[in-house]
């Protein structure tokens, strides 16, 4: 029941869950920051598990070789990668500033601090 | 320029994706506010130029298909511009113009002008990478320009004065984020079953394939990463505080195009990579999306009916808006389909305006509480007039933008024979009127305070664009041909080829 061929897709259901978790319970801001990262990361690995071809060698035109990899997933999650690159920094930078106007970066704290001023 | 003319104007599609790119960061580098202004401005009218230059194009000759780099597809990137495509672009670009014109004068009350440079490069950024999403013909391109987007968005929410505004952006930054993943995961899985990422190509390959476990995987990630772009209810948590605490030019701009390319995006898998017959008759997707649509249709305006601030109600109303579109498109066939891009067109032009009219309350009183929007009506009268036929239109009233859509929507339901769902469409509307009533009965019907501070008319900077979106809804409510007429044959061509 449980194919070893299969293996690269548990492991990424397990982190995909993982992060999507961290991201909704955990309450402090870079926490869910990590989370969402580990989710973008799962979904990168799940294109290149799918990019992989059996007895596929690396996609490099060579003498001896006739079947290689899919290069396209690679390429696609090199843009995938920079993306999560470009939202790891912007979440890191609102979340300096988040700490410099409410002196905290607990999610509920936050809360409080922003019900409290509500008019 | 006419000499060249075919060489320019054939890539028109790609100039549309690479001027306002190039602009954006050229705004980085000029540090003077009003140079940079005068170029993002001229580069979004420009823009707004060639996008009417394309739909001309689309409406005489056919879909346009233009190879990017000259690389032909399925194996090169495409940029496809059909009609549905070509009416998004129009609003895209053609808010973007107008809003930047009115941020000339409504964005020093909010950002710092030694920051407006940066301002103007995110929002120039934004526009492109909507523009990229809306010509794009092939799937992971959307993605990317969806990622362009997105993120440029989040800092332009950020800029908003008060502090709540960068809570809001880091919220909106984690919804979005997920959402997009989501899509990614989708188009991968679609990538994993077609082998091609071309959006015509995919649709060849996946109708040969049928339904089977991983196309309907699928479907459910491209469903749910899009529509929490598109704030569909449950999803639209990120929307109300995003809109609210933004600078009151980006909450016109946003409402206006990030939620409709969203639409066009959903719209764009369901019909024409997936399929009606797929997506709907084989996967039932109508039976998921049409219940959440009838909810946010409610939800939205009972929600917005009990809010103070202004901006908010706004917000909350336009979950509402976003679930008419929504019932378009689940109705899948030609008039309720209709009734949802015509909806995106419409509901484009009135929020952006009655946003932009809320810009000019802020600018002159400061606030858009609701308290202090007492006899307004007296005081600026110009700008309530707008916020009145802005209103109107989003009740529904005849010779007003909002009825054509309500009109096709009403008769795409009676159509499938669900005549509940119309009776449903109509009492939402009804919930419309309690809170743009309000807002009227504040500003004509109540004195302002007493020791209020005088105020003036708001500055012909921020009053002629909302006029020109004011006079826009109520042009296009009584000439519906390029409005509905088009969405109408985008209708067609979406369900006909969609089977």
């Amino acid at each position: 029941m449980f194919d070893i061929g299969l293996l690269n897709y548990w492991i990424i259901m397990i982190l995909m869950m993982t992060g999507l978790y961290t991201v909704i319970a955990k309450g402090n801001l870079i926490k869910k920051i990590i989370g969402l990262s580990v989710f973008q990361v799962s979904v990168i690995m799940f294109f290149v598990s799918m990019g992989k071809v059996k007895g596929g060698t690396a996609p490099i035109v060579g003498e001896g070789y006739e079947v290689f990899s899919n290069p396209v997933p690679h390429v696609l999650m090199l843009t995938a990668i920079v993306v999560a690159v470009a939202t790891l920094a912007f979440a890191l930078a609102l979340v300096t500033r988040i700490k410099e106007a409410y002196d905290t970066i607990e999610e509920d704290e936050i809360r409080q601090l922003e019900a409290d001023e509500e008019e | 320029m006419h000499g060249s003319g075919l060489s320019i104007s054939a890539h028109l599609p790609a100039l549309q994706i690479a001027i306002p790119l190039l602009s954006g960061v050229l705004c980085v580098v000029i540090r003077k506010a009003r140079a940079a202004w005068l170029l993002a401005t001229t580069v979004a009218w420009a823009a707004f130029a060639g996008a009417i230059v394309l739909l001309n194009r689309v409406l005489e000759h056919g879909t346009i298909s233009y190879e990017q780099g000259g690389w032909t597809p399925p194996w090169g990137i495409e940029l496809r511009i059909d009609l549905f495509n070509a009416l998004v672009l129009i609003i895209v670009t053609g808010i973007c113009a107008v809003v930047i014109t009115a941020s000339h004068t409504s964005l020093p009350g909010e950002v710092p002008e030694k920051r407006h440079n940066l301002f103007y490069a995110a929002f120039l950024l934004c526009m492109t990478g909507l523009a990229g999403m809306t010509v794009t013909g092939d799937a992971f391109n959307i993605f990317v320009f969806l990622e362009i987007s997105s993120l440029s968005s989040y800092a332009l929410v950020s800029q908003g004065a008060s502090r709540k505004a960068l809570t809001s952006a880091f919220q909106y930054l984690v919804m979005g984020t997920i959402g997009g993943t989501l899509l990614l995961l989708g188009i991968g899985m679609l990538y994993m079953v077609t082998g091609t990422l071309n959006i015509v190509d995919m649709a060849d390959q996946l109708a040969m394939v049928g339904p089977n476990r991983t196309v309907l995987v699928a479907l459910a990630c491209v469903t749910i990463g899009t529509s929490i772009k598109l704030a569909v209810f449950p999803l639209h948590l990120w929307l109300p505080n995003a809109y609210t605490y933004a600078p009151a030019i980006v909450s016109a701009f946003l409402a206006a195009t990030a939620t409709k390319v969203a639409f066009y995006v959903l719209g764009r898998f369901i019909f024409s990579v997936f399929g009606v017959e797929l997506a709907f008759d084989q996967l039932h997707l109508n039976h998921v999306l049409m219940p959440l649509a009838i909810v946010a249709m409610f939800a939205g305006s009972i929600v917005a009916i009990y809010q103070t601030n202004l901006k908010r109600m706004l917000a909350y109303s336009s979950v509402a808006q976003i679930g008419y579109m929504l019932l378009g498109l689940s109705l899948a066939n030609v008039p309720g389909l209709t009734g949802g891009i015509v909806h995106l067109f419409n509901h484009a032009l009135m929020k952006s305006g009655l946003f932009l009219v809320l810009a000019c309350v802020l600018f002159r009183v400061g606030s858009t509480h609701i308290n202090d929007m007492r006899g307004l009506g007296r005081r600026m009268p110009w700008t309530m007039a707008a916020f009145v036929i802005g209103g109107l239109s989003m009740i529904g009233v005849p010779l007003t933008v909002g009825f054509v859509s309500k009109w096709y929507l009403v008769s795409g339901a009676m159509e499938s024979g669900l005549w509940p769902v119309a009776i449903l469409i109509l009492l939402s509307s009804l919930l419309a009127v309690i809170y743009i009533w309000r807002v009227v009965e504040v500003a004509y019907f109540q004195k302002a305070p007493e020791g209020a501070p005088e105020v003036k008319e708001a500055p012909l900077g921020i009053l002629i664009p909302t006029w020109a979106l004011a006079i826009a809804i109520i042009v296009f409510g009584i000439f519906t041909s390029m409005s509905a007429g088009v969405a109408g044959s985008a209708a067609r061509m979406l369900l006909g080829a969609g089977s």
